[in-house]
């Protein structure tokens, strides 16, 4: 049978194993950006212990329901986990641009945090917990789909898992490469990002779990990013603009009030 | 009451989490997400309602906010 090696006595069936490695890839790669994004912008204990929590909830739903996952109805559960990525995404972008405007895009570089309010120091952060476990749940159960769709399909489930299990490890390592790129990146800028980017995600699947196709598939994913970048920047330039203009407007006594405010 | 304090914590939470600082943003996707699904249930061209709509609510709110801070 073509693409089918036997290694130590197993058969191994390598066109499977390449199609559940890139298809899983690209959940694994959401997966991941999301968990990274959140410990570079929150708090890497939330994060890992989110994502960590994820993988124990979907090791506990795979082993209960085994080829039964393929009977799970995504829509609701892209529904649910989209909106709230979505609102809290829009959240962080909205935060970004008004901080990035306030006080420039240098500030916060080595930061261990965003700021006091956002990520309580000496004390857990749920919110970042929250926001990787919601990632890594739904991005693994997609995963997992895959693999039992296409595994159960060929009637080789064990060259799928390895495929995605593969996956899982090389992008993970990539991820942890990428940490000190990212912790180089100035706290302010990251917020502003990362919120476009959780609002991508957040938009992605909410519309999906609508029921609603995206006309350009899984790419939707990268224009709307890129749409939601942009747009942070454009508005970072009109609130700069609202800013001067009033600064402009301001008389001098209303000068004297303002700094006294603060 | 320290399940109380629990239950509180937890609402105060996902309150938090959902509405944030403007309860209009999460208002207005939740409002577009709805009209979304009954453009879609009218057979009508659907996903570009929700960008459009998120687009348009965090400019109002980052509108309002720097307002407020004038």
């Amino acid at each position: 049978m073509p693409g089918v090696r036997s290694v130590e006595g197993t058969a191994v069936n390598i066109t499977v194993t390449v199609t559940t490695f890139l298809a899983a890839g690209i959940e694994v790669i959401e997966m991941v950006a999301i968990v990274v994004a959140v410990g570079a912008t929150r708090s890497w204990r939330a994060a890992l212990v989110g994502a960590g929590g994820g993988l124990v909830v979907l090791a506990v739903l795979v082993a209960a329901l085994g080829t039964a996952l393929r009977s799970v109805p995504l829509q609701p559960i892209r529904l649910v986990v989209g909106a709230l990525l979505l609102v809290f995404g829009l959240q962080w972008l909205r935060k970004g641009v008004l901080r990035v405007a306030a006080q420039g895009w240098g500030v916060g570089q080595g930061e261990e945090h965003v700021d006091d309010t956002d990520v309580p120091p000496g004390r857990f952060d749920w919110t970042g917990f929250v926001l990787s476990f919601k990632g890594v749940s739904l991005e693994g159960l997609e995963v997992a789909v895959i693999v039992v769709a296409v595994g159960g399909a060929a009637g080789a489930l064990g060259s799928a898992i390895v495929g995605a299990a593969a996956a899982v490890v090389v992008l993970a390592v990539v991820g942890a490469a990428t940490y000190r790129l990212i912790a180089r990146i100035p706290r302010r800028a990251l917020q502003l990002f990362v919120g476009a980017m959780l609002s991508a995600f957040g938009t992605f699947w909410a519309v999906l779990g609508v029921g609603v196709a995206w006309p350009s598939g899984e790419l939707a994913l990268l224009w709307l990013a890129i749409l939601y970048a942009v747009g942070g920047l454009a508005l970072l330039h009109l609130v700069r603009g609202w800013q001067s203009s009033a600064d402009g407007n301001r008389t001098p006594d209303d000068a004297t009030t303002m700094e006294g405010a603060q | 009451m320290i399940v109380v304090r629990w239950i509180r914590a937890f609402v105060d939470f996902w309150i938090d989490f959902i509405v944030g600082d403007d309860w209009t943003v999460a208002a207005t996707v939740l409002a577009a997400l709805l009209a979304t699904w009954g453009l879609h249930r009218a057979g009508l061209s659907a996903w570009w309602l929700l960008p459009a709509a998120v687009i348009g609510a965090t400019t109002v709110s980052v509108r309002r906010a720097t307002q407020r801070t004038r």
